[in-house]
C-alpha cells in the first residue's frame, strides 16, 4: 500500500530569476526601508570591522615596552584610554545599527507577507471551481501558510544575514589588506576552503533531506491511513501487518535520517575547525613576522578576530543559501497559484433581470468535466416558474453537475442556459447567483453566531426577519433551547449542534435570503425521524411559489414533480413526468419498481 | 520529558562516547589560545622562530585532532538522536494500534498523526542539538573560565559582571517574546480557519455573493497576524546585537584592566590575548546554550503529548486463559449496558437479545439511539460497562481478540478503503483469498459491473480514502471485503445507506446465498432494508423498545410505526 499523495512534491525551482524579480515587486514598495536597512548594515558592519584593528593598537601599545626593551612604565595609558572610549562608541554604534536592521526588516517582511496573503486570498475568490475542486484543501492552505511563512522568515533573517555577510567579508578584507597583505593572503585561503566544504556539505545534506522528506511523506501516509481506518484495521486483524509495514518505513527513515542529520549537523563544527586552522596559521606566521619586527603584535590579535568575523558569515551564507532556495521554491508555488487561469470575466454590458420569475431553460447544453468525456450531450429542459424538477438516479449519478452549471460554477461547452429568457452568461455572476438558494446535504456554516449564520445572505435583516425565518424552518425552537439562543457561537467544526439542526439552519438561511430558484437535496442521512419530518416540512415551505430543483429521494416528491430528470453516471438519460416515464418502461421504470 | 528520556538507556554507551569526544574537542579548543600565548610570550619575545614553528605544528595537530573527534562525535549524535526517535515512533504506533476504537476517536486521528510525526521531529531536532551543546557548552564555559582564571584571576573577574548581564537579558527577552509568539501562533490558527472555511464553503459564499465580506474577514485576521509578528520579531531582533555588544564590551574591559595588570607587571601580553580568546569562546558557548534552552519548552510540549499516548493502557486485554469458539456461533447480549467515560446517561442500558446463526437480525432507531455502539461491542472495539456480550456462548472478553474478529465480517457506516490496488483492499483481511473468491464477492456485492468498467479492473488503483470512487461504490467494495472473509457473523453498520433502493434490494437478496449459516446483524435507517429480517430490534435512547418481525412491530410498536410512516410515502405505495 504505497500512499502516493505525500512527499511527491520535489522542490525544484523552475525559474529562479523570474521568481525573484516577481518577489521584488512585493518588496519594492518598501524600497526606502530596504535602503535604510542596507545603510544600517553597511555602517554597522564597518563599525564592527574597525573594532579589532583599533583594539590591536591597544595591544601593540601594551606590548611596546617589551619590544622596545623599555620598562613597564613606558605604556601610554591615556592613549589606551582613548582607544577604549573609541571602542565602546564603535560597539554601541554597531549594536544600534544592527538592531535598526532587525527593527526595519521586521515590519518590511510582515508587510510583504501580508500583501502576498491578500493577493492569494483575492485570487482564490476569482478561481474557477474547476481548479479549486481539483485541489486538496490542505494543499491550497499550505500555500497560504507554510509557503508564505517560509518567505517571511527568509525576509526577516535572510536579507539581513546576506547583507551583513557580504558587507562584512568586503570590509574585513579591505581592513586586513591595509594591515598586512601577507597575513591577508593566509586568511583568504580559508575562504575558498570553507566555502567549498560548506557547499559540499550543504549539497550532500540536501540530498539526504530530500530522501528523508520523501520517506516521511510515505510514513505520514501510512500512519494517516492506519489511524483513520483503525476500526477496519482491527476488524480485519490487520494490526500486525500494519505494524510490519510501519517498521519497514521507519527503518528506512532511520537509514536516511541519520545521514541528513549528520551532514547538516557538521556544518557548524567544520566551520569552527577551519576557523581554528586559520587561527593557527595567523598565530604562527604572524608570530614569525612579529619576531622579525615586520608587524605589530596588536595586528596579530586583530587578525585572529578578523578570521572569526570571516568564518561566521561564510557558514551563515551556506545555510542561508539553503533557506533562500526553499523560499524561492515557496514563492514559486505561491505565484503559480496567482497565475492560475481565472474565471471568465462578467459580460461587459451585462443584462439584468428586473422582476425575476424563475423560468429555467436548457438549450442543447453539452458539458463534461474533462475533455473527451462528455456528461451531457444536447440536453434540453424547461422549468416554468414555480415548477418542481426532481432529479433521480443511483448514487454518484453526478447531481452536483447541475448545480455547477446553473450557478455558473463551471462553464458549459455548448448550448445555452436561459433564465427568464436571458442567457446566464449575459448576466453578472453576482446577479445570477442572487436568484438561487441552496440547501444541500453538506451544510456549510461558519465559525460565528447562529444569528450571523442565518443572516449570511442578507446582512441587513432585522431581528424579527431572522426569527421569522427560523420559525418557518422549524429551527426557532431548538435555537431557543440553547443557553445563548441566537448568540450561540458555532465552533470551528460546527460540532456543537447536530447534523439535522445544521440543516434546519441552512433552510432558515435560504428562507431569509428568499431567492427565486431553489436547489435542494432531500437526503437527510444521520438525522432522527422527528428532525427529518421537520426538515421535510421546512423544505416544502421553501419550495412554495419558487422554481425548485430537488435531488429527490422520496417517491412522494418524485411523483409530485412537474419534471423528472433521470440521471445515470453523470448524464441525464430520461426526462418527463412520472406517468410518462413509467410508460417508457426504461431505466426509470426499473428504478421505480425496485423500490 | 524525563520519562521519555529513559528511552535513551539503550544508547548509554554511545552517549558516554559522545561525552568523552566532546571533552576531547573542548580541550582542543581550550589548548589553542594557551599555545598561542606561549608563541607570544616565549617565541615572539625571544625572537625564537624554531619555537614558534614547533608550537605552530602542535597547534595544527590539535586543531585536526579536534576536528576528528567532532566528526566522530557527530556520527554518534546523529545515530542516537535519530535512533531514539525511531524507537519512540515505533512505540507510539504499536501503542495506538492496541488502543480501543473509543480512545482513538477521543484523541482524534489528526492529533495522533501530529504526535507521531511533527512532535517527534521536534524532539529529534532538540535532542541532536542538546546532545552536542548541552554537554559541550558547560564544558567550554567552565573550561574557558578556569583557563582565564589561571591566566589572570583579577581580569577574569570581569566574567562575574558579563555572564549575569547576558543571562538576565536572554531571560528578559524570552519572557517578553514567549507570550507574543504564542499569540502569533493563535492568530495563525485564525488565518487558517478563515481560509479553510472559505474553501469548504466556496459555493455558498459565491451563491450569497459574499466574496467581499469574506475578503474583509480574511484581511482582518491576516492584518492581526502581521501586527503581532512584527512586534515579536522586533523584540527578538534585540538578541543578537545585544549579545555582540556584551561580548565586545567584555573584550574592551579585558584590554583596559589587562593593560593595567601588564603595566604593573602581573600579566604578560600573550596571556591577555589568550584571555580574550577564552572570553570569546565562553560567551559564544553561552549564547548557543541559551538557544538550545529556548528550544526546550517546545520540545517539552511535544514530549508531554507523546508521553500522554505512551502511558495509555488499552482497556482491551486478551484473556489469560482464552476459550475457543464453536462453529456457527450465535451472538447474545445479556443485560448489556454502556456508559461512556464520565457521561451522565447510559448510551446503552439493559440490552438483551440473541441473534441466531442463520438468521438476519436488524436494528433500527433514530440517531443517537445507540445502534452503532451496540454493534461495536460484538467485535470488541470496546467493552460494555455492564452485562455480557456472548459469541457462541462465550463472553467476548474470554476470547483472544484476533480469534474473535477472525469470524466476523464487518462493514462500517463510513466505507473506509485504503490506498493501493482494489484487489489489495479486498484481500485486506484475507491475504489468502483466491481470484475466484474475489470474483464471487464482487458479484454478490453488486460491484462487479463498475469494477470491470474500471481501466485496470481489480488491479485498479484506489486513492487514499477511496476518493476516486463514489460513496455507493465504496460501500459495495467494503461489503465485498467482508464477504471474502467468509465469516460466520456479519455486521453491517448502516452499510446500505449510500445505495439506491434497487441496488440495496438486489444486494441483500444476493447476500442470502452466502449468509445461510451465518448470523447477520444489520443496522439501518430505512425500513425497506430491515423489513424482511427474521427479527427487528427497535432501539430508542439506548433501550430496546420492542423486537419482532415487521408485521408484529407494525401492529404493536408505536415508534416503529412512526418510522414507517415517515418513510411510508416512498416505500408502501409500490409494495
Amino acid at each position: 500500500m504505497g500512499p502516493k499523495r505525500h512527499g511527491q512534491r520535489v522542490d525544484k525551482i523552475k525559474d529562479f530569476r523570474g521568481t525573484l524579480i516577481r518577489l521584488w515587486k512585493y518588496v519594492s514598495p518598501h524600497r526606502l526601508s530596504l535602503f535604510l536597512t542596507v545603510v544600517s548594515a553597511i555602517i554597522g558592519v564597518i563599525l564592527m570591522a574597525l573594532a579589532p584593528a583599533i583594539m590591536g593598537r591597544a595591544t601593540t601599545e601594551l606590548f611596546r615596552p617589551v619590544t622596545e626593551g623599555l620598562g613597564i612604565s613606558g605604556i601610554d595609558f591615556s592613549y589606551i584610554r582613548n582607544i577604549i572610549l573609541i571602542l565602546i562608541a564603535l560597539q554601541a554604534g554597531a549594536a544600534l545599527f544592527g538592531y535598526a536592521q532587525q527593527f526595519i526588516m521586521a515590519k518590511v517582511s510582515q508587510q510583504v507577507v501580508y500583501s502576498l496573503r491578500k493577493d492569494v486570498d483575492e485570487k482564490v475568490s476569482r478561481l474557477p471551481l474547476k481548479f479549486v475542486d481539483a485541489q486538496t484543501h490542505g494543499e491550497l492552505i499550505s500555500r497560504f501558510t507554510n509557503d508564505i511563512e517560509n518567505i517571511s522568515n527568509t525576509l526577516q533573517q535572510g536579507v539581513i544575514q546576506v547583507l551583513t555577510s557580504a558587507v562584512t567579508i568586503l570590509a574585513v578584507l579591505v581592513i586586513m589588506l591595509a594591515i598586512s597583505p601577507l597575513l591577508t593572503l593566509v586568511s583568504i585561503l580559508i575562504v575558498p576552503i570553507s566555502g567549498f566544504s560548506m557547499k559540499a556539505l550543504v549539497q550532500n545534506s540536501q540530498k539526504y533531506f530530500v530522501r528523508q522528506q520523501r520517506i516521511i511523506g510515505n510514513l505520514n501516509g501510512h500512519i494517516e491511513e492506519m489511524f483513520t481506518g483503525h476500526q477496519i484495521v482491527k476488524a480485519f486483524n490487520h494490526e500486525q501487518a500494519s505494524i510490519e509495514t510501519f517498521e519497514g518505513i521507519n527503518e528506512e527513515l532511520f537509514a536516511e535520517g541519520w545521514k541528513a542529520q549528520y551532514f547538516s549537523g557538521i556544518v557548524w563544527p567544520v566551520t569552527h575547525v577551519i576557523g581554528n586552522l586559520g587561527f593557527v596559521a595567523v598565530a604562527v606566521l604572524g608570530g614569525a613576522l612579529v619576531a622579525n619586527g615586520q608587524i605589530a603584535i596588536g595586528n596579530i590579535q586583530a587578525f585572529i578576530q578578523y578570521n572569526r568575523q570571516l568564518a561566521n558569515p561564510i557558514a551563515g551564507v551556506a545555510q542561508i543559501a539553503n533557506m533562500i532556495q526553499q523560499s524561492v521554491a515557496s514563492a514559486e508555488r505561491v505565484f503559480e497559484l496567482l497565475d492560475e487561469e481565472e474565471i471568465r470575466p462578467d459580460d461587459a454590458s451585462p443584462l439584468k433581470i428586473e422582476a425575476p420569475k424563475g423560468e429555467v431553460v436548457f438549450e442543447n447544453v453539452a458539458f463534461g468535466y474533462s475533455e473527451g468525456r462528455p456528461l451531457l450531450k444536447d440536453m434540453n429542459l424547461k422549468a416554468a416558474p414555480g415548477q418542481m424538477v426532481a432529479i433521480v438516479g443511483p448514487t454518484g449519478a453526478g447531481k452536483t453537475t447541475l448545480i455547477n452549471l446553473l450557478l455558473r460554477f463551471y462553464e458549459i461547452n455548448q448550448g445555452r442556459i436561459l433564465i427568464d429568457g436571458i442567457d446566464i452568461t449575459r448576466l453578472k455572476r453576482q446577479d445570477l447567483r442572487t436568484l438561487f438558494g441552496m440547501v444541500l446535504q453538506d451544510t456549510w456554516l461558519f465559525n460565528g453566531t447562529i444569528r450571523e449564520n442565518i443572516a449570511y445572505g442578507k446582512p441587513d435583516a432585522t431581528e424579527s426577519d431572522i426569527i421569522q425565518s427560523a420559525k418557518a424552518a422549524h429551527a426557532h425552537h431548538f435555537i431557543q433551547s440553547l443557553p445563548k439562543g441566537y448568540d450561540t457561537v458555532l465552533n470551528e467544526e460546527v460540532s456543537n449542534i447536530s447534523q439535522g439542526q445544521k440543516q434546519l439552519l441552512t433552510i432558515a438561511r435560504a428562507l431569509l435570503h428568499s431567492p427565486q430558484v431553489m436547489i435542494l437535496d432531500e437526503a437527510t442521512s444521520s438525522v432522527d425521524t422527528r428532525t427529518e419530518k421537520q426538515i421535510q416540512s421546512a423544505m416544502k415551505t421553501l419550495m412554495k411559489g419558487r422554481t425548485s430543483f430537488v435531488i429527490a429521494h422520496r417517491l412522494s416528491t418524485i411523483k409530485e414533480a412537474d419534471l423528472i430528470l433521470v440521471m445515470k453516471d453523470g448524464s441525464v438519460i430520461e426526462q418527463g413526468n412520472h406517468r410518462e416515464l413509467l410508460e417508457k418502461r426504461g431505466f426509470y421504470f426499473e428504478l421505480h419498481n425496485s423500490i | 520529558m524525563l520519562k521519555l528520556l529513559k528511552g535513551l538507556l539503550p544508547y548509554k554507551w554511545q552517549i558516554l562516547l559522545i561525552v568523552s569526544l566532546i571533552g576531547l574537542q573542548a580541550s582542543a579548543d581550550l589548548m589553542l589560545p594557551y599555545l598561542m600565548s606561549n608563541v607570544v610570550n616565549y617565541g615572539i619575545v625571544n625572537g625564537d622562530l624554531g619555537y614558534i614553528l614547533r608550537q605552530g605544528g602542535l597547534m595544527v595537530a590539535i586543531a585536526i585532532g579536534g576536528m576528528a573527534s567532532t566528526l566522530t562525535m557527530m556520527y554518534f549524535v546523529s545515530c542516537v538522536s535519530v535512533g531514539f526517535c525511531r524507537d519512540l515512533r515505533q512505540n507510539i504506533f504499536v501503542k495506538v494500534s492496541s488502543l480501543s476504537v473509543h480512545e482513538v476517536d477521543e484523541l482524534g486521528t489528526a492529533s495522533l498523526i501530529t504526535r507521531t510525526t511533527n512532535d517527534i521531529t521536534q524532539i529529534q531536532i532538540v535532542l541532536a542539538l542538546a546532545l552536542r551543546l548541552m554537554v559541550s557548552a558547560p564544558i567550554m564555559i567552565v573550561g574557558a573560565a578556569v583557563m582565564s582564571y589561571r591566566k589572570d584571576a583579577s581580569v577574569a573577574a570581569i566574567l562575574w559582571v558579563v555572564i549575569p548581564a547576558i543571562l538576565v537579558s536572554i531571560l528578559a527577552i524570552a519572557f517578553v517574546t514567549m507570550p507574543m509568539f504564542k499569540e502569533t501562533q493563535r492568530r495563525l490558527d485564525v488565518v487558517n480557519l478563515v481560509i479553510r472555511e472559505k474553501l469548504s464553503g466556496i459555493r455558498v459564499i459565491r451563491v450569497f455573493n459574499k466574496e467581499k465580506d469574506e475578503a474583509a474577514r480574511f484581511d482582518r485576521s491576516s492584518h492581526g497576524l502581521a501586527e503581532v509578528s512584527t512586534r515579536a520579531n522586533r523584540i527578538m531582533g534585540l538578541m543578537m546585537p545585544l549579545m555582540n555588544l556584551f561580548l565586545n564590551l567584555a573584550i574592551v574591559a579585558v584590554i583596559w584592566f589587562g593593560g593595567q595588570r601588564i603595566a604593573s607587571g602581573h600579566l604578560e601580553v600573550g596571556n591577555m590575548m589568550a584571555v580574550i580568546q577564552y572570553f570569546t569562546q565562553l560567551l559564544i558557548s553561552l549564547l548557543l546554550l541559551s538557544m538550545v534552552i529556548s528550544m526546550v519548552p517546545r520540545a517539552q510540549a511535544s514530549a508531554v503529548r507523546i508521553q500522554e499516548i505512551l502511558v495509555m493502557q488499552s482497556p482491551l486485554q486478551d484473556p489469560q486463559k482464552p476459550k475457543t469458539l464453536p462453529r456457527h456461533p450465535d451472538v447474545a447480549f445479556e443485560n448489556v449496558s454502556l456508559i461512556y467515560g464520565d457521561a451522565q446517561e447510559e448510551t446503552l442500558s439493559q440490552v438483551s437479545f440473541t441473534a441466531k446463526s442463520g438468521e438476519i437480525t436488524a436494528i433500527i432507531g433514530g440517531t443517537g439511539s445507540g445502534k452503532t455502539t451496540l454493534l461495536n461491542l460484538i467485535p470488541r472495539f470496546f467493552d460494555a460497562t455492564g452485562g455480557t456480550v456472548r459469541v457462541g456462548g462465550v463472553d467476548v472478553r474470554d476470547l483472544p481478540q484476533g480469534a474473535l474478529r477472525e469470524v466476523i465480517g464487518y462493514a462500517s457506516q463510513k466505507a473506509l478503503l485504503f490506498s493501493g490496488s482494489l484487489k489489495g483492499n479486498l484481500k485486506f483481511g484475507t491475504p489468502g483469498a483466491s481470484d475466484d473468491d474475489i470474483e464471487e464477492a464482487l458479484r454478490i456485492a453488486q460491484a462487479k459491473d463498475f469494477v470491470s468498467k474500471m481501466p485496470k479492473g481489480i488491479d485498479s488503483h484506489i486513492n487514499q480514502g477511496g476518493s476516486n470512487l463514489s460513496g455507493g461504490q465504496k460501500q459495495r467494495l467494503s461489503i465485498a471485503r467482508a464477504i471474502i472473509k467468509k465469516p460466520s457473523i456479519y455486521l453491517f453498520d448502516d452499510t446500505f445507506s449510500a445505495l439506491d433502493y434497487k441496488t440495496d434490494r438486489v444486494l441483500r437478496e444476493g447476500l442470502k446465498e452466502v449468509t445461510r449459516d451465518a448470523a447477520v446483524i444489520i443496522v439501518a435507517q430505512r425500513v425497506s432494508t430491515v423489513q424482511d429480517a427474521h427479527k427487528i430490534i427497535v432501539l430508542e435512547d439506548g433501550r430496546i423498545e420492542d423486537m419482532g418481525t415487521h408485521e408484529e412491530l407494525l401492529a404493536r410498536c408505536g415508534i416503529y410505526q412512526e418510522i414507517v410512516d415517515s418513510q411510508n410515502q416512498s416505500t408502501q405505495e409500490v409494495e
